[in-house]
């Protein structure tokens, strides 16, 4: 589904990923880890289509597609999904309005009829109730005033909504208390199925053990240094990041 | 051969004179002394030039370039406005083409014991006294030569009057319209309005333009707010790329009246608007909303007066622009709180969106307070489209122009929300709309 080959990308002229290697097949949840500035979130950015980001080399392939060559919407519309680590507030913007242009848009993209609002709001409806959103908070503006849990679960409800073949959730557990995250983590498993995908950025373990991945890659100085089964998150967990670093650094 | 300079000014001096010598008896009325008065004062002012503190960035040269038929007959008639695509509407609805009241287009709804809503002339036919007791009251005083020169010209308009404890529940729409299909056309209309205690009415001015010549609208209204009256005014104005308008809200409000007034530009050539509102009573509200999309080489400024006299009171402001192409826009509010007037609370917003390089945006917030336990504050921003934003819109499937068309929706969405009549609102909003997505 996803392949993506000695990925480089830069920012303000300052090399942060330096070549990635990674293959993401249907149906499998990989988690990437990592100190704090390893890259983590670039490589999220860089794959949803930010901009900022100027990708100096390597190739990113979805579904057959040459992903880089797409502007950050057609992606979606692909099926690339990223949650956000900071949602944006957008005053003035319903989430319902947000989503419902969202939605259309990509079946415009996908040569689809519109959906009407009553089969729209059916559906939304019943995507609001797997991710235990408050029906409330679509009428209001996008993220305003949302507490960072609201914000957290929007993001996971916008996703069940546009239903992604990949979704890229980029610290999704970062200010989360152990409730929220859990109601987050339900939603994201409640989506999972054979031909979707997730790359679970974080950094702390305890994601994992509500969102048990396929593979833990750990990304230090922009790139994969070591990979393996999920029983490596808890390894990190247990002995944190200085022993690969040190390992790292013995290979030069 | 030889080649015709035209000078508005002298032109129009020469108009009054003439006009004059056939007024026989009228020219002696008391009314027509305001009138000569303000004449008086329009030639010694003289149009502004930007040496004129008050118009410094915005250069009057091109209006008074070329000449205008003011108050040109008009055989307009309710299939030529088609094309304008007005709502319809359950309201007062009066028509003034190119200065005239037009009695076929318009239609009033409510009772004359809730309301008179007369046209001007006629409501001086009626009862010059009681016209007479309001006409010029307000802008007496001011030295804007353009408000002085309506003054001389007052030709039509709106006289509205609601009685003491009147609640009007429709509102009342003015609908001027320029018809510039053959000539250059220039209308001054002025409107008095004046709401007794405990009254309240909902009222909004529309300008439209049909044809390619050039109008010049000079519109003057003044609004006078008795003890715990409420009104609610909204200007909006979509007119020609060839549309110059000048205008003049003046407002006095009275203990515990509320004002609220929503200023709306969707278009036209060169657009200066005043209103000023003096706040000459105890806890009183005025709320001043305001917004505009000047592109091309268009100009529009906002001026604003919110002048506390008495303790207690609020006044609260926020104007907003998308500004695209060459465009220029003003925005000057002042706010005096003066020295009789502690607890007042006075806020000021002004906040922008500059779509391109070569369009420019100048504010100047001005704040003279005379009072010490008061508070105020003041703030202006201009920017762009916020691209984190942007991102997050895109990064959900919604294409570049379409959540910048979103984006600026709702960066207009809290003024727009303010606009409580709702047929000018769902107009607005349509209009806007479509204004945002197709460029």
């Amino acid at each position: 589904m996803l392949s993506i080959k000695e990925l480089r990308a830069s920012i303000e002229g300052k090399e942060i990923l330096k070549g990635i290697n990674l293959e993401v097949k249907p149906g499998e949840v990989h988690a990437i880890m990592g100190p704090n500035g390893s890259g983590k979130s670039t490589l999220a950015s860089v794959l949803a289509g930010r901009e900022e980001y100027e990708v100096t080399g390597g190739s990113v392939d979805f579904d057959g597609k040459d992903l880089l060559d797409l502007a950050a919407e057609e992606r979606a519309a692909e099926g690339i999904f990223l949650a956000f680590q900071y949602p944006v507030e957008i005053p003035g913007v319903t989430t319902i309005n947000f989503l419902k242009t969202a939605v259309n848009e990509i079946r415009k993209y996908k040569g689809e009829n519109p959906l009407d609002a009553a089969q729209f709001l059916k559906m939304v409806r019943e995507k609001a109730k797997l991710v235990s959103m408050n029906d409330s908070l679509l009428k209001r503006a996008l993220n305003e005033g949302f507490s960072g849990g609201e914000k957290k679960r929007n993001e996971i409800f916008q996703m069940a909504v546009l239903e992604p073949k990949l979704a890229i959730l980029d610290e999704t557990d970062s200010g989360l208390d152990i409730d929220a995250l859990r109601i987050v983590a339900e939603g994201v498993n409640s989506l999972r199925s054979p031909d979707r995908s997730a790359i679970v950025v974080t950094h702390y373990q305890r994601l994992l053990d509500y969102i048990v991945p396929d593979y833990v890659h750990v990304l230090y100085k922009g790139r994969i240094v070591k990979s393996g089964p999920k029983e490596l998150a808890l390894e990190l967990e247990e002995k944190g990041y200085d022993w690969i670093k040190a390992e790292v650094e013995a290979l030069g | 051969m030889s080649t015709e300079t035209i000078d508005l000014k002298t032109k129009l001096l020469t108009d009054f004179h003439a006009r004059e010598s056939l007024l026989n008896g009228e020219a002696g009325s008391a009314f027509h002394q305001k009138k000569r008065a303000a004449l008086g004062r329009f030639e010694e002012l003289g149009f502004p030039t930007p040496k004129n503190e008050e118009w410094k960035y915005s250069n009057v040269k091109d209006l008074i370039s070329e000449s205008y038929h003011f108050n040109a007959e008009s055989s307009l008639t309710l299939a030529d406005l088609q094309d304008l695509k007005i709502p319809e509407q359950v309201a007062n609805i009066l028509y003034f083409v190119n200065g005239h009241y037009s009695e076929e287009l318009s239609s009033i709804v409510s009772s004359s014991d809730q309301i008179i809503i007369e046209s001007l002339q006629s409501a001086y036919k009626k009862n010059p006294t009681l016209v007479n007791k309001y006409f010029d009251e307000l802008v007496k005083d001011d030295t804007d030569a353009f408000t002085s020169l309506n003054t001389a010209f007052a030709f039509d308009g709106v006289f509205i009057h609601v009685p003491d404890n009147q609640t009007v529940e429709h509102p009342v729409i003015l609908r001027f319209v320029s018809d510039a299909r053959s000539e250059n056309v220039g209308s001054q209309p002025r409107n008095i309005v004046a709401v007794g205690r405990n009254a309240h009415v909902k009222m909004a001015e529309a300008f439209r333009t049909l044809g390619t010549e050039r109008s010049f609208t000079n519109a003057v209204t003044e609004i006078h707010m008795d003890r715990d009256s409420g009104v609610e005014y909204y200007k909006v104005q979509n007119e020609s790329d060839k549309a110059y308008h000048v205008g003049t809200t003046q407002v006095r409000m009275l203990d515990n009246s509320h004002f609220y007034a929503g200023t709306v530009t969707l278009n036209g050539r060169f657009t200066r608007n005043n209103l000023n509102i003096i706040l000459d009573g105890e806890h009183c509200e005025a709320h001043m909303y305001g917004l505009y999309f000047p592109d091309g080489t268009q100009h529009v400024d906002n001026h604003t007066v919110a002048d506390h006299r008495k303790p207690n009171s609020e006044s609260n402001e926020l104007y907003k622009g998308i500004l695209r192409d060459k465009s220029k826009g003003v925005f000057n509010g002042k706010i005096f709180v003066r020295e009789d007037a502690q607890k007042t609370n006075a806020f000021q917003s002004c906040k922008n969106i500059v779509l391109s390089t070569e369009a420019t945006m100048n504010t100047k917030p001005q704040l003279e307070i005379f009072a010490d336990d008061v508070k105020c504050s003041h703030g202006t921003t201009t920017g762009q489209i916020d691209e984190e934003a942007l991102f997050y819109m895109r990064s959900r499937g919604i294409s570049k122009p379409e959540a910048m068309s979103l984006l600026m929706y709702a960066f207009c969405a809290d003024v727009v929300s303010q606009i409580k009549i709702d047929s000018v609102r769902e107009y607005l909003e349509n209009v806007i709309a479509e204004k945002l997505t197709t460029k």
